[in-house]
């Protein structure tokens, strides 16, 4: 009995201990990725093509996701305000959701299955096949040619798509709320933009979305970077990714989100 | 007069944790020429390999690469020595998503600015000179082993290096791929005036196109010298490695107890007997 919890507490604090050794390597990696970032703005065309695998090749889930959680918020917010005879709200009620928390923490989190993933499994595999040992030899640094154009590319991308999901969910909101049940057009845009601020909402958001696209992509190309290089190894990265990406979205949006509340007072 | 040497490894030590992996390794390779380093799978070559690339570093001794201590030199440095050396991988290591082409002007694109004319030509002319001109458009997924092998090669010559390192470049391939493979690489290391390091177990492809061999066994070099006398060796580890006998001083079984106590039938004597 004994035995068995010395080993429990040994195997909680071997993962505690290794935990902190992985925050640690990626502090370092991470200070690393930005300053062998000067390849990527000389040669802004890397970033470009990374741009479309990450943001591009991402807008369909994201633009085909904004509009299906848009038009939920339109049935669940008339469904609600109904009751209380404010059905007219219902325009402030989906872009507010939107623009503050749906858009960017959907977005990130579809964003990290999608790209996150992606970005992870295609540097884990060209770690696997030597790739990177390749590129090195020939005195290429992996991390300023591989690494930090596919960081750029996802601290570029993800706000916008952040954007396009508030926009479709948004939109979304219009099809159920005004066309589907008959909400009076006027009264649904002249309430979303009275009660939408630029600053507190619409800016807010697209912090949030940049500090999630800094977070994901940090971890994915981490996760792919630090993979061991075997077949079990990559998928197990992979796996990582979209794990720690979507935890730390998370975690990351409540402290955000008690930062902003508190500078809105 | 001395020999010009290129790569001089001295007294090198090396080892993962705590399992040593190199003991006391000291070769030298003269420029100009074609050295193997060959030995069992295991027997830490490719480790003395990427020591002599300066993807490892040594816990003791030294690995100057024309008269540099590779080892000693920041990371600016490592990448100016790197610019005049290339190694070719086990399995080519080509860029997936680029195609036979541009795997091959990556380093031409990367290190220099010439222009696309110019790039093209030299590509071109490298990829003629593995054969494969003609496969420049495709992607290395449609490649065979051998032509990805040799579209390695043209992408590791394609900036006139000194040294050319191999690690295990016949790996794997059939024996009309291995030839071509093997004669390129004497070619290619003759016509670039370069010095080149194989490291590979294929004795009769190697000893037919090397100047030089090193054998190494349990992390140590066990035996040196032309491809005439490693032939003539008469040491028992040499010679069953040249000939692949199954069994010698390099034993077929792992050491482990006795069979018979493993399957339960040993005499009380042998200390493995069950109940």
């Amino acid at each position: 009995m004994l035995k068995s919890v010395r080993l429990q507490l040994g195997r909680l604090g071997h993962n505690f201990i290794d935990s902190i050794w992985r925050v640690g390597s990626m502090t370092r990696f991470f200070y690393l990725l930005l300053s062998e970032s000067g390849t990527s703005f000389k040669r802004f065309r890397l970033v470009m093509r990374e741009v479309y695998f990450v943001g591009v090749q991402s807008f369909v889930i994201i633009a085909v996701s904004g509009l299906f959680v848009g038009m939920v918020l339109g049935l669940q917010g008339y469904e609600t305000l109904q009751r209380y005879g404010a059905t007219e709200s219902i325009g402030m009620l989906v872009a507010l959701s939107l623009v503050r928390e749906l858009g960017p923490v959907v977005a990130a989190l579809l964003f990290a299955s999608r790209a996150g993933s992606a970005i992870t499994a295609e540097i884990g595999l060209m770690k696997a096949t030597e790739q990177l040992t390749a590129m090195d030899m020939m005195a290429v640094s992996p991390m300023a040619r591989v690494i930090a154009p596919r960081f750029w590319a996802g601290v570029i991308s993800m706000p916008l798509l952040a954007a396009i999901f508030s926009a479709m969910g948004v939109f979304g909101g219009y099809l159920v709320g005004v066309v589907l049940i008959g909400v009076d057009s006027g009264a649904f845009w002249s309430q979303m933009q009275a009660a939408v601020d630029v600053r507190y909402d619409v800016f807010n958001g697209v912090v949030k979305s940049f500090v999630f696209g800094i977070a994901v992509t940090v971890i994915a190309t981490f996760e792919g970077f630090d993979a061991p290089p075997t077949a079990e190894g990559v998928s197990g990265a992979t796996t990582r990714t979209v794990v720690s990406s979507a935890l730390t979205i998370l975690a990351l949006d409540l402290v955000l989100t008690a930062f902003m509340l508190r500078a809105s007072d | 007069m001395p020999e010009d040497i290129l790569v001089d490894v001295e007294s090198v030590n090396f080892s993962y944790g705590r399992r040593p992996i190199l003991k006391g390794i000291s070769m030298r390779v003269p420029r100009g020429k074609v050295v193997a380093i060959m030995g069992g799978s295991g027997c830490g070559k490719t480790t003395l390999l990427r020591l002599i690339g300066a993807q490892l570093r040594p816990s003791a001794g030294t690995v100057r690469v024309d008269g540099e201590d590779i080892h000693a030199l920041d990371p600016e440095g490592v990448y100016r020595l790197r610019r005049r050396m290339s190694m070719l991988f086990q399995f080519g290591a080509l860029f997936t998503d680029l195609t036979v082409f541009e795997n091959v002007a990556f380093p031409l694109r990367e290190h220099t600015q010439l222009p696309e004319r110019l790039v093209r030509d030299l590509v071109l002319l490298k990829l003629e000179a593995v054969g494969l001109r003609g496969a420049h458009q495709l992607m290395p997924a449609e490649l065979s082993g051998g032509m990805a092998r040799r579209v390695a090669l043209a992408r590791a010559v394609v900036l006139d290096p000194q040294l050319i390192l191999y690690d295990e470049p016949f790996a794997g391939l059939d024996a009309i791929a291995l030839s071509v493979v093997g004669r390129l690489t004497r070619k290619l290391n003759d016509a670039l005036g370069a010095t080149s390091i194989i490291v590979s177990h294929d004795v009769v492809e190697v000893l037919q196109i090397v100047d030089y061999v090193y054998f190494m066994s349990e992390g140590q070099i066990v035996a040196h010298g032309t491809p005439e006398e490693v032939k003539r060796s008469a040491d028992p580890q040499l010679r069953q490695f040249i000939h692949g006998e199954a069994d010698g001083p390099v034993p077929f079984h792992v050491p482990t107890r006795e069979y018979a106590a493993d399957l339960g039938l040993a005499t009380p004597s042998s200390g493995g007997a069950r109940a």
